[in-house]
């Protein structure tokens, strides 16, 4: 029990000094700067990923996280733009915005199952595209542009966070909030997993009439699993608007939310740190592929199909063949 | 003794089939009561009915007096109604401890958040229901196998495991459905026993059963059901006797389907 408490410490701080003083420092000394473009972007993707995940545990194939980060993108642009908030308090605004959306959409759609939900929730990312386009608030194909960067975020006069525009290396910075706030949501998560809701979550993927008939009241648990998913496809969202100072109806697309699903099934569904494994692979794998030009998406689409083939639990699931045969 | 469960006049349509007609009964206090009938006589309906899965179309069902019918089947679950399922109804990727433990749902007082921020009353329900699902484990006997995933489960422990699951939850009244179905005569008896050992721990049970030396070895009294109405009501003797039963079951069927 001790033994594997120390592991589970060290595996945890040897991540925390990989992310914040290996990994900018490598970077540093070899000069690939555009690489903490990259990394600002799997950690935020994970973030995303990892509410997908969420809605796994409970049983329901979500394709449907695009239209909540696109949902939080906006939110927190139209909030910085055109009321003048502070960035840092939008980040919070657009995570409990489309919390409180997918309360009302999940309500009558959680109750859907398998393929049905699935379906339901791959056109919600085409209806918020629509939307994004048809609304008078969110400036229709033109997008939001020029969005300012993040101000200093100061309580009680302690200047917390600086000023990003004043910063001279706003991208580490920026890779510095995704990689903390991957770290936060990963840990509430690993939290909600090991805790008795985890169990909760799992009985329902299981079977959802015995859950209902031992006392479970499944309709309010699915659509909290929902909220909190929602909540973190929101902040990432929010978050991508800032980085990219910008957001278009297209900057969320079904191919994201189809993504967010895969990076989750690459990880392994079974793990809560596989969509962050998952997101890792794919966009670096993505990228390596994209050398092969216009088999690219040929050789991509071949390999997951193998890899779903052959490690039907993901990648993870790898690390627990090894460590049982050993 | 006093009435436990109560249902009177309940009624069923789907469409145009009545499933389940006008049919009324009480289960008493630590009675064994049985619903035995026919190939679609209208059992399942019923049970799914008394446990709130289906809403009845007239009629009611009242636990300790109180109404029960048109609920939630959760809030029926809360209030005593307990049902099981038959055999592949259980949590199957997760230990048969786990599944014991997650069953007693009903019986926390911390708050999901609670569990979440790991209070001290969440910590006190955790050991609590470990307990106690140890002790579910050693009544049905399935100790051995608590840290077994259940899904690896051989036949008769599995319906164990459905009974314990029921168990868990604390209820006024058990259901069974179909606790013996597929089963050997040796796993049967077994299962007998578990059953009227439920009954001496003050558990009220109603089941739901085609294996009749069973349910005439076990039950108190017996209801039956034909083409969803009640036919006979009564103890095994009663009803071994009975002419309309044994036409519902030898005789009648032929000349229903024209023979």
């Amino acid at each position: 029990m001790t033994v594997n408490r120390t592991t589970k410490i060290a595996a945890v701080v040897a991540f925390l000094a990989i992310v914040f003083i290996a990994v900018p420092a490598a970077i540093s000394a070899s000069g690939h700067f555009d690489l903490y473009y990259t990394l600002t972007s799997v950690a935020l993707l994970s973030i995303a990923s990892a509410g997908v995940w969420l809605t796994f545990y409970i049983g329901r194939i979500n394709i449907g996280q695009g239209a909540y980060a696109l949902t939080g993108g906006y939110v927190s642009a139209i909030l910085v733009m055109d009321h003048g908030w502070s960035f840092w308090l939008t980040l919070p605004v657009a995570g409990l915005f489309c919390a409180a959306t997918s309360v009302l959409i999940g309500l009558p759609i959680l109750r859907l199952r398998g393929v049905y939900f699935a379906m339901v929730t791959l056109v919600l990312t085409e209806v918020a595209r629509l939307l994004a386009l048809a609304l008078p608030i969110t400036n229709g194909a033109k997008g939001i542009v020029s969005i300012p960067l993040p101000g200093a975020l100061s309580v009680f006069g302690i200047t917390l966070i600086p000023d990003f525009a004043t910063l001279q290396n706003s991208r580490l910075a920026f890779y510095l909030l995704a990689v903390t706030l991957m770290v936060v949501c990963f840990a509430i998560m690993y939290r909600l997993v090991n805790s008795r809701i985890g169990k909760l979550c799992q009985s329902l993927q299981q079977n959802e009439e015995l859950a209902s008939s031992i006392g479970v009241n499944i309709a309010y648990l699915r659509v909290i699993a929902y909220a909190v998913s929602s909540f973190f496809g929101g902040v990432s969202g929010a978050i991508f608007a800032a980085i990219s100072q910008s957001i278009y109806p297209s900057s969320f697309t079904v191919t994201d939310s189809v993504n967010f699903m895969l990076n989750c099934f690459l990880g392994g569904l079974g793990y809560v740190f596989g969509p962050m494994l998952g997101t890792l692979v794919l966009y670096f794998g993505w990228d390596l592929l994209f050398q092969t030009g216009q088999f690219q998406l040929l050789i991509y689409s071949g390999l997951m199909i193998v890899l779903m083939l052959v490690l039907p639990n993901g990648l993870l699931s790898l690390a627990e063949t090894t460590r049982k045969k050993g | 003794m006093a009435e436990m469960l109560e249902v009177s006049g309940i009624t069923k349509r789907f469409g145009g089939l009545v499933a389940v007609n006008n049919v009324s009964f009480s289960v008493r206090e630590k009675e064994i009561l049985s619903v035995i009938g026919p190939n679609g006589a209208g059992k399942s309906t019923l049970f799914k009915l008394i446990s709130s899965f289906l809403r009845p179309t007239t009629g009611e069902v009242r636990l300790k007096g109180e109404r029960i019918s048109g609920l939630a089947p959760h809030i029926a679950a809360r209030k005593g109604v307990v049902r099981t399922f038959q055999e592949t109804t259980i949590f199957k990727n997760m230990s048969v401890r786990d599944n014991v433990i997650i069953a007693h749902h009903l019986r926390s007082k911390a708050s999901l958040f609670g569990f979440f921020l790991g209070t001290g009353t969440a910590k006190a329900d955790e050991a609590a229901f470990g307990q106690s699902a140890d002790e579910i484990l050693a009544l049905l006997g399935l100790s051995s196998l608590a840290h077994e995933i259940a899904r690896n489960l051989p036949h008769g422990h599995l319906r164990a495991l459905g009974i314990a699951i029921g168990l868990a939850t604390n209820p006024s009244i058990l259901l069974l459905d179909e606790p013996f179905a597929g089963m050997n005569h040796e796993e049967t008896m077994r299962m007998v026993e578990m059953v009227r050992r439920l009954r001496e721990r003050g558990l009220t049970i109603l089941l739901v059963e085609h294996d009749m030396p069973a349910v005439m070895k076990i039950s108190d009294r017996l209801v039956v059901l034909n083409f969803g109405q009640k036919i006979a009501e009564g103890t095994p003797s009663e009803i071994q006797a009975n002419d309309k039963v044994i036409e519902a079951y030898l005789g009648s069927e032929d000349e229903a389907i024209g023979l």
